[in-house]
């Protein structure tokens, strides 16, 4: 039987490949064969998710909620010291210094990604700014978001915090950040659903070995993380709760 | 049980009242004048047992609330209740929590320092198995249109 892993449509693109080497060799350590199936768009993600299709995935909080909720799912491990976080940024030559100087009607640009718009519309809030009285400005991915800044087509951009990071100094310097969350505990997490289930502590030991190991590594590094961190159950339970308080 | 408040932990100068719980219990508070902003970007998280006392909290928490880790685990979570805020807010959490239901509200918190701080606060009951565990309490900073709204409407609730 060939298993279903796939990866949160919020990766880095430059991490692709290093999404593939960590299949391969995740393959090679557990002797299960895994097809990676990467998806453009959350969309298709929530498609094959309710299609039951899916048996690993490294999965954004937003989604893990669910996962765990409605699925059966349970977490496997956290990449080290890693957390999600957004930002909200204005064009440099923007009047706006603060986000409390947004005013209705806004236009906000933003991705699909759920995690990331939910902390960017909290940040808003204290602006009285909710999805009732912005105008959105969807974009596919949080370079576009950048753009839309860039060109005057939005007064305000939600973005991932580690892709504004990632965003060329170019770019970057004709942005300005009016606020970067802290929330340090909102982090993606590798879950296994019900039919690897029977595989899960031997694949989290896998994972927790994977950097004292000299190939595994190697990996990590594609992937742009230092190691797996176990998360238990309850810190899921925990981090459910809090999107939970969150998505209101 | 929650210890009074102290003359030599308020900065500024300051009222004095006692306040009086759901439970019974009573405190005297010293509140002053000094608001202490909501940081932007920053989350107040904890968690309670199912009878309030508090198990968890962030960093966020310990640096508003002025108050070290260590005096707020195991304090009950009314160690903030400011003066100002009506019982009547207290009351509709609990019996909104306790029936398994999310409780949003506008909160004026009561620092250490005798200062108060505003948060736009969620509290949610832990459900694990079927059975509630406790409480998560998740507070954000508030628009400042619904404080001022809060800081008119509450006193008439008292």
């Amino acid at each position: 039987m060939t298993f279903l892993f796939t990866v949160s449509p919020d990766f880095a693109p430059d991490r692709l490949s290093g999404w593939y080497i960590f299949n391969t060799w995740l393959q090679k350590q557990t002797g299960t064969a895994i097809h990676l199936e990467m998806y453009n768009h959350y969309q298709q993600l929530h498609q094959a998710i309710e299609a039951d299709k899916i048996d690993l995935i490294y999965a954004n909080p937003y989604d893990a909620a669910m996962l765990v909720r409605n699925k059966g799912f349970l977490p496997l491990a956290k990449a080290q010291g890693q957390a999600d976080e957004a930002i909200i940024a204005v064009n440099a030559d923007s009047s706006v210094r603060d986000v409390a100087d947004l005013q209705a009607n806004s236009r906000v640009a933003f991705t699909d990604d759920p995690d990331v718009r939910l902390m960017g519309m909290i940040m808003l809030e204290p602006a009285d700014l909710d999805a009732g009285n912005i105008v959105p400005v969807l974009a596919d991915t949080h370079v576009l978001v950048a753009k839309h800044l860039l060109k005057g087509e939005a007064d305000a951009g939600i973005i991932l915090a580690e892709a504004y990071d990632n965003l060329s100094g170019v770019i970057r310097k004709q942005l300005r950040v009016l606020v970067r969350s802290q929330i340090s505990v909102i982090h993606h997490a590798l879950m296994v659903g019900p039919r690897l289930q029977a595989k899960r502590g031997e694949w989290r030991q896998v994972l927790l070995d994977m950097a004292a190991d000299e190939k595994g590594r190697g990996v990590l590094a594609a992937l742009g993380f230092d190691g797996w961190q176990t998360i238990d159950d309850e810190e899921m339970e925990f981090m459910i709760d809090l999107m939970d308080t969150l998505n209101t | 049980m929650i210890s009074d408040m102290k003359p030599e932990d308020i900065v500024g100068d300051y009222r004095e009242t006692v306040l009086t719980f759901y439970d019974g219990t009573r405190r005297k508070v010293l509140y002053t004048e000094l608001e202490t902003p909501y940081p932007d970007g920053k989350l107040i998280v904890s968690t309670t047992t199912p009878e309030g006392v508090i198990r968890q909290v962030n960093r966020a928490f310990v640096e508003m609330s002025g108050y070290s880790e260590a005096e707020l685990i195991g304090a009950p979570h009314n160690i903030l209740r400011h003066p100002d805020m009506p019982a009547a807010a207290f009351k509709d959490l609990w019996e909104t929590v306790q029936r398994g239901e999310k409780w949003q509200g506008y909160v004026k918190n009561l620092r250490k320092d005798g200062g108060y701080y505003w948060v736009k606060a969620t509290v949610i009951p832990n459900v694990r198995g079927g059975k509630v565990v406790g409480y998560t309490s998740v507070r954000r900073k508030p628009s400042r249109t619904r404080v001022d709204e809060c800081a008119k409407l509450y006193p008439t609730l008292r």
